[in-house]
């Protein structure tokens, strides 16, 4: 569905991307994560053939991109990062908008919306102005808008930032029923519980090259042992000379926190039980895990 | 910028674009058109008669007639540099809707002819009003003639589109539109002969306002109103054409550079 060969791009002298494979396969959830500035958004634009790359090579659901830009966004459904849903026009009017663009005939227009609106959960917003909707509803509605056309591929960029904890679970539903319908879809984002959840694969980008592909379990064993005790408290420092060396096979000092990465945390938390100042969480080790793992912990701005 | 300049891509995609202003236009006819219309008609009028009625004739012609063949130009200028101005960067640059276009098969090419068309479409609709006014008044030579005023209309609403484009290709706010209107707009107003005839300015500046594209306009439309054969049509409107394309060509460059870098 998605072949992309080599791609590199430069902003004057910074190489946002040097040099990407990806491989998408029809009826996969595909997720892009990365730091910001890693290059994910840029790779969007490179694929819907918005920018062009300065080399490699972009096949999009059969097409040449940028040479068959045009043809290939017919078959591409796109969730924008930033809501630009039309404020000159209601719920309702905004999907026939959206559907002109892609040149469909009113009444072909008019046979999708209702469905639309029912899956977006806003059939009686419908008449509603864009301004009076909730951050969710302006994401639903978004996405949606990029069904309009029944497209094989959506493309999905943090598609639940800045949403709350329902509104999430609203989106992933309707991503999952998408799933299920037997779409393609790559999304990017920075919630690593997003991606556990949604992807069937995932390839964590950073500074321009993919540096982890693969099933989000599957990474989490190659990358990283199965148990993270994080410890906190007074006294840390003390303990992490004196124990942490001897007793975990991994372990960084982030801030005032210690994270011990194991097999098991049984001698550990024993250890543990002795420093009463000392307070710790005993949890599986998860993607975001493998994702600071690989990418590291310095801020990214 | 030399590799970014190169012939627009020009494809039929663009009329869901004038589609989409249209629809949003027409939510609001009543009062856009009266407030686009009323202040040129009142200046035309109220300097027209006040004035006139004080005045010989003025380049052979009553003072009335001399204006509103001026206003006619005048008017469809500022309709169509308003549109690209305000409204376009509105729609590209605060509501994002050009990007959310631009995810669908068109380009920024369909997008910009798709603001420029309706830039010419909302210019038509100002000169037609003036036009409406000259026939009531029975201000013309020549009805017939006058209908030719129609299609120069629409060539200076795409002359003022394309030229406003590059503006709003490179502002950063609605402020920096005061820029073209103070350098640009206002002083084509008195140099290209809306108010009185070019041939009351100094020499040197009469050189300068033979290049000015209201120039061009205005050369064009107050023969038409009168009722004779304006001269040099090819020239007046190779100019106007010039204008107009160069404007669109440099503001699509310019405009791919900012979105789509």
């Amino acid at each position: 569905m998605l072949n992309v060969r080599g791609l590199t791009k430069k902003y004057g002298d910074t190489e946002v991307l040097r040099g990407l494979d990806l491989t998408v396969r029809r009826g996969e959830c595909f997720g892009l994560l990365g730091p910001n500035g890693a290059g994910k958004t840029t790779t969007l634009r490179l694929l819907l053939g918005l920018i062009e790359p300065d080399s490699g090579s972009i096949e999009l659901a059969g097409f040449s991109v940028p040479k068959h830009a045009r043809e290939a966004r017919m078959k591409v459904g796109v969730v924008p990062q930033m809501d630009n849903l039309d404020p000159d026009f209601s719920v309702r009017e905004n999907l026939f908008a959206y559907g002109r663009y892609f040149g469909m005939k009113k009444s072909a227009i008019a046979a999708r919306v209702p469905h639309l609106l029912e899956f977006a959960g806003l059939t009686n917003k419908a008449d509603a102005q864009i301004t009076q909707l909730s951050g969710g509803m302006k994401r639903r509605l978004t996405l949606a808008r990029a069904l309009v056309h029944d497209p094989d591929i959506l493309f999905l960029d943090e598609p639940t930032t800045g949403l709350d904890p329902q509104a999430r679970h609203l989106i992933w539903q309707g991503l999952r029923h998408l799933i299920a319908d037997g779409k393609t879809i790559v999304l990017t984002t920075h919630f690593m519980d997003e991606a556990e959840r949604l992807t069937d694969r995932l390839a964590i980008l950073d500074h321009g090259c993919l540096v982890a592909e693969g099933a989000p379990r599957a990474l989490i064993e190659s990358h990283i042992e199965p148990v993270v005790v994080e410890v906190f408290g007074e006294g840390l420092a003390d303990w992490t000379r004196h124990h942490a060396a001897s007793l975990c096979q991994r372990f960084e000092t982030v801030g005032e926190t210690l994270f011990c990465y194991l097999d098991n945390a049984d001698t550990v938390i024993d250890a543990l039980k002795l420093a009463p100042t000392l307070r710790y969480l005993h949890r599986p080790s998860s993607l975001e895990d493998v994702f600071l793992k690989l990418t590291g912990r310095d801020l990214r701005d | 910028m030399i590799k970014l300049l190169r012939l627009p891509q020009l494809s039929w995609r663009f009329i869901p674009v004038w589609h989409r202003n249209y629809l949003v236009w027409k939510k609001l006819a009543i009062p856009a058109i009266l407030g686009n219309l009323a202040d040129p008609m009142l200046y035309m009028l109220g300097l027209g008669y006040g004035l006139g009625s004080l005045l010989p004739d003025v380049g052979g012609m009553p003072y009335l007639t001399f204006l509103a063949a001026g206003t006619v130009a005048y008017s469809t200028m500022n309709a169509a540099t308003f549109e690209v101005l305000y409204s376009s960067f509105s729609r590209m640059h605060v509501q994002r809707t050009w990007d959310a276009i631009m995810n669908a098969p068109l380009t920024l090419d369909d997008v910009m002819l798709g603001e420029l068309t309706w830039a010419v479409s909302k210019s038509l609709l100002s000169g037609l009003a003036i036009l409406a006014v000259i026939w009531g008044l029975g201000l013309y030579g020549s009805f017939w003639m006058t209908l030719w005023i129609i299609p120069v209309v629409a060539l200076v609403g795409f002359c003022f589109g394309g030229m406003g484009l590059v503006m709003n290709a490179v502002s950063p706010s609605y402020d920096f539109f005061l820029y073209y209107f103070t350098l640009v707009i206002t002083p084509m107003v008195l140099l290209c002969g809306v108010f009185f005839p070019v041939s009351q300015l100094p020499l040197p500046v009469q050189a300068v306002s033979a290049w000015l594209p209201l120039t061009h306009a205005i050369d064009l439309a107050r023969p038409l109103v009168v009722g004779i054969v304006p001269d040099n049509i090819a020239l007046h409107v190779a100019a106007l054409l010039v204008y107009g394309s160069l404007g669109y060509v440099i503001a699509l460059a310019l405009t791919r550079r900012r979105l789509l870098k």
